[in-house]
């Protein structure tokens, strides 16, 4: 039983250790510059995997968050440039956001299709879309006021750490005390007695891509604000950092399990290693391959965890 | 002797699921292995194919000790299990399924013809209602046991373990299973055969051991017991086992039927019995009634209301609760504590202002705990940690829960135990005099005419009967059976 206990810890452990490593490795690692900097830099990929846990707790898969990220920033960015307010810029960006989520819940449940492909499919769409809205270049000549939403700190907090707590804390009450979240790893547990329970399970997965689509337009617009300029490549890859940051967390890719404490812990091991290795001074090739085989210890080490008590 | 065991003990992160296991079993005999809803009887078999590792104890295989590490090893020395839960391959077909792990090959590649005929040939010398390219995710889950038990024979040599391999099968397949059983002794092949329908014993059982909370706590003979001492050692105390149903007088309508097929009602207080062989369509008619393959023609009526349900949530809320007779595929979320699945199809009756009141949810699935009598460490354990037999009560918790006028119950005592059907029985009464109008499918024929107030009788689809409560098991068999 505490050995239980320990290895359910075990992700939140090794965040420490690595954090206690690079205090000691790097004397530049403790300074306020640096851990404001890779909250800064977590942020984005923080917020966008608490959707994604959602998604993932359900027992889907969203690869399209990355491009829905590009599109919104642009867009936000557009309307601002077209001289909107900050404010109704923001909101253009995460409205981008909740309908690209809400079109890829829609037409999993519609047309029946699986969201990986579903998602795959709007991950081209979207970056093509973006490329053709932008033509390519990135939209520049924001208002200054955006600046505040990456880099701005409140009484020396940075401000998108209390977005990223607020996001986080409403995700998880959501996950663990609304009907949405209990539905959410009541499909992902099992579909099929879902919908014999009498669950609408078709509004709540179209619910659940929303609330990701959401979160990313969200991210986009904190990604703008820190570039200062609407970038039309932005997000490459970053479904895949998000989707480990999820995984590292306890999340599994068949549904039922994940948790938004989690997924914070993964998605700051992963920050932390790279941050990590910037002040070592690591090769950024070398980087990725790391970061790559610490998903599959992860993935391992939960394996083992629950292989032990699993039902044969 | 084929196979000893001898104070096995196998713990599960703190449940205590085998204490003190002992087991002879000789080849040439059948060994029928008896206890209560977790008693460990599932645990113990999977301890012998290897499927779990025992924590302590010893098992004498052919008087040498063992310890089989895999299933692969318990195999290899000629014992196969058929399993009380499917563990077949959905996406692959019913032959594919029988040679799982143990392909036949043609040079490098899989020899899908041989196989294939092979199969086909199993099928046919047992008269199962099966063909050899069937996927097997389109099969009921008494077809499903069939390939199980295709799967078994295909492979066994010394030892066949029967997990209740007649649960969810009907007469007519229940008997073919007792012939197979007994050409399989005739052939000295020694059988472990584990079963909640003690009737079943007389057939074939030549020796009886019974488990209780994990110990052995008797071993004989099944000729020099009695099946009350049976019970009794079971349960640990005595239990009335003849259930006896007073009749109710039925109130106003509730539910009226009259689809292609299916013209029926239900009153107030009633409990409708379905019966028929597998295939006549009962699981499809509560489908139907619940939405899941709504009828275009035809109509229902609940309470006089014309109602036509096109999905189970429409159902529900019209008032029909459906419990299924796939508890694993359609009943429970497996990975989620039984709490969740309680509370599941009523969650908004514990949530306020939009949160789910976690500690009234732990109240009300303790209650359901203590009245169903689920055993269990605690209601967060998971739901797929469980005996099968408790598995089946917390799907019944489920829709108890939720309170609906009408309730169907497709083979509501599959795999649970004397006692627990008792229980269940019990409590339809208990809805019968609430007001609550009951379909009941049952295989059991004895069950029915205990239980319903009256009988339809399904075949091809269709009700061809519709018999009174003092109608006989022959004259339900009769309008069953091709014929009439
Ligand atoms: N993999 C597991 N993890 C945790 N507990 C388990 C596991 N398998 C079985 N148990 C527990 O061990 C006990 C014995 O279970 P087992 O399945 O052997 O019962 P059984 O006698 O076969 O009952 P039934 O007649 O209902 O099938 C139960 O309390 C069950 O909850
Ligand atoms: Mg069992």
């Amino acid at each position: 039983m505490r050995r239980d206990m320990l290895q359910k810890l075990l992700p939140f452990l090794s965040l420490i250790a690595l954090f206690i490593a690079l205090a000691i490795a790097s004397p530049y690692f403790l300074t306020s510059v640096n851990l404001s900097s890779v909250v800064r830099q977590t942020a984005v990929i923080n917020i966008m995997a608490l959707g994604m846990t959602l998604v993932i707790v359900s027992g889907g898969i969203d690869l399209s968050v990355g491009a829905i990220l590009a599109f919104s920033g642009v867009v936000g960015s557009m309307a601002m440039v077209a001289g909107e307010s900050v404010w109704i810029g923001v909101a253009v960006g995460i409205l981008c956001g909740l309908a690209w989520g809400a079109l890829n819940g829609f037409l999993t449940v519609w047309l029946n299709i699986p969201p990986f492909i579903v998602t795959l499919g709007a991950l081209g769409i979207a970056r093509g879309l973006t490329l053709i809205i932008s033509g390519g270049l990135p939209v520049s000549g924001l208002p200054r006021e955006l600046t505040f939403l990456g880099d701005g700190t409140v009484f020396g907090v940075p401000f998108v750490l209390i977005v990223l707590l607020i996001c986080a804390v409403v995700t998880h009450v959501v996950l663990h005390a609304t009907k949405l979240g209990r539905y959410t790893y009541a499909i992902g547990s099992n579909k099929e007695a879902a919908v014999y329970a009498g669950i609408p399970v078709g509004p709540y997965t179209v619910a659940v891509y929303a609330i990701s689509g959401l979160l990313t337009g969200l991210a986009s617009m904190i990604e703008t604000s820190r570039l200062m300029t609407g970038q039309p490549t932005a997000g490459q890859s970053y479904e895949l950092q998000v989707i480990a940051a999820v995984v590292i967390g306890g999340g599994s890719l068949t549904g039922g399990e994940g948790s938004v404490v989690g997924t914070l812990i993964g998605a700051f091991i992963m920050g932390l290693l790279s941050n990590g290795s910037d002040l070592l001074g690591i090769n950024p090739y070398l980087q990725q391959a790391i970061i790559g085989a610490i998903i599959i210890l992860a993935v391992a080490l939960d394996e083992a965890r629950k292989r032990k008590f699993s039902t044969a | 002797m084929l196979l000893e065991l001898e104070g096995i003990r196998k713990n599960f992160g703190g449940v205590q699921a085998l204490k003190r296991g002992d087991l002879r079993a000789a080849a040439g005999e059948v060994h029928a292995l008896i206890g209560e809803n977790g008693a460990g009887k599932s645990t113990m078999m999977k301890i012998i194919a290897g499927m779990y590792q025992r924590d302590g104890g010893d098992v004498r295989w052919k008087g040498q000790s063992v310890h089989f590490q895999k299933p692969g090893d318990a195999h290899a020395v000629g014992i196969s299990m058929v399993h009380q839960e499917s563990l077949l391959a959905p996406h692959l077909t019913v032959a594919e399924n029988i040679y799982l792990g143990r392909e036949t090959l043609h040079g490098p590649l899989l020899h899908k013809a041989a196989m294939q005929s092979s199969a086909s040939r199993l099928i046919e010398e047992n008269n199962f209602p099966l063909q050899a390219h069937w996927k097997v995710r389109d099969l009921s889950p008494a077809q499903r046991q069939l390939v199980e038990i295709c799967r078994a024979l295909h492979g066994a040599s010394s030892l066949i373990i029967f997990d209740e391999p007649t649960a969810s099968l009907s007469e007519s397949e229940t008997v073919e299973v007792f012939r197979i059983v007994r050409e399989l002794r005739q052939k000295g092949i020694g059988i472990l055969y584990i079963t909640h329908r003690l009737v079943e014993l007389a057939e074939i059982a030549d020796k009886v051991t019974v488990l209780r909370d994990g110990d052995t706590v008797y071993h004989g003979n099944y000729k020099d017991t009695s099946m009350d001492e049976i019970v009794h050692q079971m349960v640990g105390r005595k239990v009335e086992r003849i259930y006896e149903r007073e009749k109710l007088t039925p109130g106003k309508e509730v539910l009226k039927v009259d689809i292609p097929g299916a013209a029926f009602s239900i009153h107030e207080g009633e409990i409708v019995g379905v019966a028929g062989l597998m295939g006549a369509g009962r699981t499809e008619l509560c489908q139907t009634l619940f939405g899941v393959t709504p009828s275009d023609e035809g109509e229902i009526r609940i309470e006089g209301r014309k109602v036509h349900p096109k999905s189970p949530r429409e159902a529900v809320d019209a008032g029909i609760a459906l419990i299924t007779e796939d508890r694993q595929q359609t009943g429970l979320a497996l990975e989620l504590p039984i709490r969740m699945n309680i509370t599941m199809a009523n969650l908004g009756a514990v949530t306020k202002a939009g949160i789910v009141r976690q500690a009234e949810e732990k109240t009300v699935s303790e209650r359901f705990r203590d009245k169903l009598q689920i055993r269990a460490a605690s209601v967060e354990q998971n739901a797929g940690r469980l005996s099968g037999g408790n598995q089946q009560k917390v799907v019944i918790a489920k829709w108890l829960y939720r309170d609906t006028k009408i309730v169907l119950f497709d083979e509501p005592t599959r795999g649970i135990d004397v006692g627990a059907k008792a229980e269940v029985f019990a409590l339809m009464d208990e809805m019968a005099r609430e007001g609550k109008a009951i379909l009941m499918v049952s295989s059991e024929l004895p069950e029915l005419l205990q239980v319903a107030d009256r009988i339809l009788v399904m075949r091809g689809g269709k009700i061809t009967a519709e018999l009174p409560r003092e109608t006989t098991q022959e004259e339900i068999m009769h309008h069953a059976a091709v014929g009439n």
